[in-house]
């Protein structure tokens, strides 16, 4: 295996490894840039644990290699709240109390993100099909869509930075 | 209340100062052995808590899960945490501020009743008198026994207990913190575990080259019996290793188990210890119409979706270890115990993980963490498992066939009702049957011998037998036990433990048996409740879901019910499905009623209820667990479906509103009614009864054909 060197963005900041290409992303994001906010789940794209956005679609980090974002920007969980100010989508989650573990959050969060993107009115419907790659062993299904229709609702009367 | 009466966690743990402390002025710091694993406890905790001493729920610090300075509390687990953690807080923390009040009382030469609390703050007429719970602290030593005999506030008094509180941990999880898994010490040496594929297997052969090769970053192998680690600064080098480790890793000896381990006829033919209980009524059986129906429930996991992490630290012969299991004091004594440590030498920190539905492998991964520390003291380690470990070498929620029974007499209604159970135990947790249970100490030389196993007592709510007695009015109810003692899995506890089969099983037949008398189902069940209580939750459900008014509609669709009380003592729950069945079963709408007594968070029991119906919904629909080449072959979520986004239908949920009755455990008393009601709409979109589970397409086509 053969150390490089991969430039890529990271929630608005360059970041700059040096680690084998094929090194999963997740792993890159966690040990070596020390953001702990994606999880690993399973390791197969099988439960969503660790969605992040690249170029601001979601994305499986846990087997997406990190050479494939050189050049490319990242988005994780931590990119959504400075210092005391909430996301919308966190606030209508804390707002719905749609959580009961947490651990699938992060990633679903990142999706919901990238759906309140190009739709701020999603159906139910909708929400479904953007939270299906996502499993929730809890059962906050039905609070995490509302959370996700309330946040489109807030961010389509907010004015646009 | 006399003393003999105080709950569990009180009589093990007596003085107040276990509970509670008023150190940094302005804040109360509470300690609890009760640990959190997705359920909300902290914040139904803190809400007791700041009720009972009249402070406002941000003064109060909440310590869980620390052996070194929280009250031992056994398990978080079997729905007791808010009655009996709860309650013992509630206890400690009137107590606590009465003893405030009255030395108060003394100093300024008044009575009590003309003391008040805020904020922690004393008033006295109504005015700041200049000292709170702070200042006087030094005057009231907290080191002596609860008695138990200060009354606590009347739920008309409550102002914090009876609101839905946001949860205290939700924050930081929402920004991606928050969990056991983010913990990462800078000099921290990441760990990965081999698993043995089967129980006491034994490792011929290890390529250590190839793992060496495949991990790309120096690792060490740590190799001991037949237990293997991978350590290394890198974390995706121990994974990769371990990966390699495990597909090339050669086994033999062993307790393999057989592809049909756990189908009805198997666990018939095993050697099982049988008991008969009357367990209501006795003499001669009555005469009348028998009927008789057969169930089965495979083997099930309990799927979190984190894998299990844990982390030990070992210096100068002192060893601290941070999990997220549900029993860390329990842990606490039995890595002490396999590792030959005094107890006093070692610290366990709970710390919060993915959701805990039962015995799952954190106390594994904290014991692996633990052992491979003593190996290389002053490290941090980590350990985390694989999602494959996580599905092959997890404890497994026990098959069970259970045969029901009964003699129709000429009102339609039983006069005599048999529940037969066949199943090994569902608890296998850490120190159960005097086992340590973790998974790594039997791979050590030298690893203690297996004592005889048992399942859970009766008087704990049982495992398999949890829930075999129905709730209805019956003349006479026998249950035969065959408690399988030999089956070579770890065997324990998920959500609900044998309830939930029970429950779905006692709920199918009592349908079928409405249904031979030509009866509602529903009136049917209230005609056999006497309990005020019960009746009630089910009339709601009705009403809610429009139930009298509704009939099978043209789509195919259905409604079914299902109801119970958990383990006959904690909360009521009743549900009603509408589904339809055709190329799958598709989850229409849901209703459910509850009664928990006196709720302390109304939205914290409706998200755990809802969750538990979901949870019940998927284990009836969609999961098993499978057997292959002496393992476990269910390996990844693709072989293990559970309900996703798309199958969850929107679900309403209503609380019975009963404040002046003790609270009721509300955890897990959704899972079996939800099953419940999903098997008996099925079976009238049907028209054919499915007793074999999960409720998937093969297993309905093949019943079909055998209808």
């Amino acid at each position: 295996m053969m150390v490089e060197r991969i430039e890529f963005v990271v929630n608005g900041v360059q970041a700059r490894v040096e680690v084998d290409s094929t090194t999963p992303l997740l792993a890159v994001l966690r040990e070596a840039l020390n953001l702990r906010g994606s999880k690993f789940g399973c390791g197969t794209e099988q439960c969503g644990a660790c969605m992040v956005l690249v170029d601001g679609k979601p994305v499986y980090s846990c087997t997406r290699e990190v050479g494939s974002v050189a050049g490319r920007t990242v988005m994780t969980i931590e990119a959504l709240s400075h210092d005391d100010e909430r996301h919308p989508l966190q606030q209508a989650f804390i707002d719905e109390q749609a959580g009961q573990c947490g651990y699938c959050l992060s990633g679903i969060l990142i999706s919901s993100v990238a759906l309140l993107e190009r739709n701020k009115a999603p159906t139910r419907e909708e929400v479904i099909a953007a939270l299906e790659p996502h499993l929730c062993r809890c059962g906050i299904h039905n609070r995490a869509i509302r959370a996700v229709q309330k946040a489109g609702t807030v961010l389509a009367s907010a004015p646009s930075k | 209340m006399i003393s003999n009466a105080l709950p569990l966690s009180l009589v093990n743990n007596p003085l107040l100062s276990q509970w509670l402390a008023f150190e940094r002025p302005g804040v109360v710091r509470i300690t609890t052995g009760k640990v959190e694993i997705g359920q909300g406890i902290l914040t139904a905790l803190t809400q007791i808590a700041a009720e009972e001493l009249d402070v406002e729920v941000e003064q109060i610090h909440l310590v869980s899960g620390e052996t070194d300075s929280c009250p031992a509390e056994g398990f978080s687990s079997g729905s007791y945490s808010v009655s009996v953690g709860g309650g013992s807080l509630r206890i400690v923390c009137a107590e606590a501020r009465a003893l405030f009040l009255a030395a108060l009382a003394d100093r300024l030469g008044c009575t009590t009743a003309d003391l008040a609390v805020e904020r922690g703050r004393f008033l006295h007429a109504g005015q700041d008198c200049g000292h709170d719970y702070w200042s006087m602290a030094a005057n009231v030593p907290l080191e002596r026994r609860a008695l138990g005999t200060t009354p606590a506030k009347r739920p008309a008094d409550y102002r914090i207990v009876g609101r839905s509180l946001p949860r205290v941990d939700l924050p930081a999880k929402l920004r991606g913190g928050g969990f056991i898994h983010d913990m990462a010490p800078a000099d921290c040496l990441h760990a990965r575990v081999l698993r043995q594929p089967w129980r006491d297997a034994e490792l011929v052969e290890l390529d250590e080259a190839a793992v060496h090769k495949a991990a790309g970053a120096p690792i060490d192998i740590l190799r001991i019996g037949n237990f293997a680690a991978f350590t290394s600064a890198s974390e995706i080098a121990v994974m990769r290793a371990a990966e390699t480790a495990r597909l090339k890793a050669r086994w033999a000896a062993g307790q393999q188990v057989s592809d049909n381990i756990g189908e009805a006829a198997w666990l018939k033919a095993q050697p099982s210890r049988d008991r008969t209980v009357e367990t209501r009524g006795s003499g001669q059986v009555t005469a009348g119409t028998p009927v008789k129906a057969d169930f089965w429930r495979p083997f099930l996991t309990y799927g979190s979706i984190g894998p299990s992490c844990g982390l030990a630290e070992f210096a100068d012969g002192k060893l601290k270890v941070w999990t997220h299991c549900q029993g860390p004091a329990v842990l606490h004594e039995w890595i002490a115990s396999a590792l030959g440590m005094t107890l006093s030498d070692v610290i366990v920190f709970h710390r919060q993980g993915a959701g805990a539905y039962g015995h799952n492998t954190a106390d594994d991964a904290a014991f692996d963490a633990a052992f491979i520390a003593t190996r290389l003291p002053g490290r941090t380690v980590r350990v985390m498992w694989s999602r494959e470990d996580e599905f092959e070498a997890a404890p497994v929620s026990p098959a069970m066939a259970i045969e029901l029974s009964a003699v129709i007499g000429p009102d339609g209604r039983p006069s005599d009702w048999t529940t037969e159970i066949w199943s090994p135990p569902h608890a296998q947790r850490p120190g159960m049957n005097g086992n340590s249970n973790l998974l790594a100490s039997y791979a050590l030389p030298g690893a203690v011998p297996r004592k005889p196993i048992d399942d859970v007592a009766e008087d704990r709510g049982g495992g398999a037998t949890r829930n075999a007695l129905p709730i209805y009015d019956l003349p006479r109810h026998r249950l035969i036990h065959h408690m399988l003692p030999d089956v070579p899995l770890r065997t324990s506890s998920l959500r609900g433990l044998g309830a939930w089969a029970n429950v779905y099983a006692i709920e199918c037949f009592v349908d079928e048996l409405a249904e031979a008398a030509g009866e509602d189902s529903l009136s049917y069940r209230l005609s056999m409740l006497s309990d005020p209580r019960a009746k009630r939750v089910l009339e709601t459900v009705a009403d809610m879901s429009g139930w009298f008014d509704k009939r099978n509609s043209d789509d195919g669709s259905a409604c079914g019910i299902g109801f119970a009380r958990y383990k006959n003592i904690a909360a009521y729950c009743a549900v009603i499905v509408e589904a339809t069945v055709e190329e799958t079963v598709r989850l229409k709408r849901i209703w459910c009623a509850a009664d928990a007594g006196l709720v302390i968070n109304p939205d914290g029991v409706r998200n755990q209820i809802e969750g538990a119906i979901i949870q019940g919904a998927s284990f009836v629909l969609r999961e098993s667990v499978r057997f292959e080449n002496g393992r476990v072959a269910t390996n990844s979520w693709q072989d293990y479906p559970i309900l996703r986004f798309s199958d969850v239908p929107v679900i309403d949920i209503q609380l019975v509103d009963t404040p002046n009755e003790p609270t009721l455990g509300v955890g897990e008393c959704g899972v079996g009614p939800a099953g419940a009601a999903i098997g008996n709409a099925v079976a009238r979109a049907l028209g054919v009864r499915i007793r074999k589970l999960p409720l998937t397409r093969e297993n309905i086509t093949s019943q079909l054909e055998q209808a």
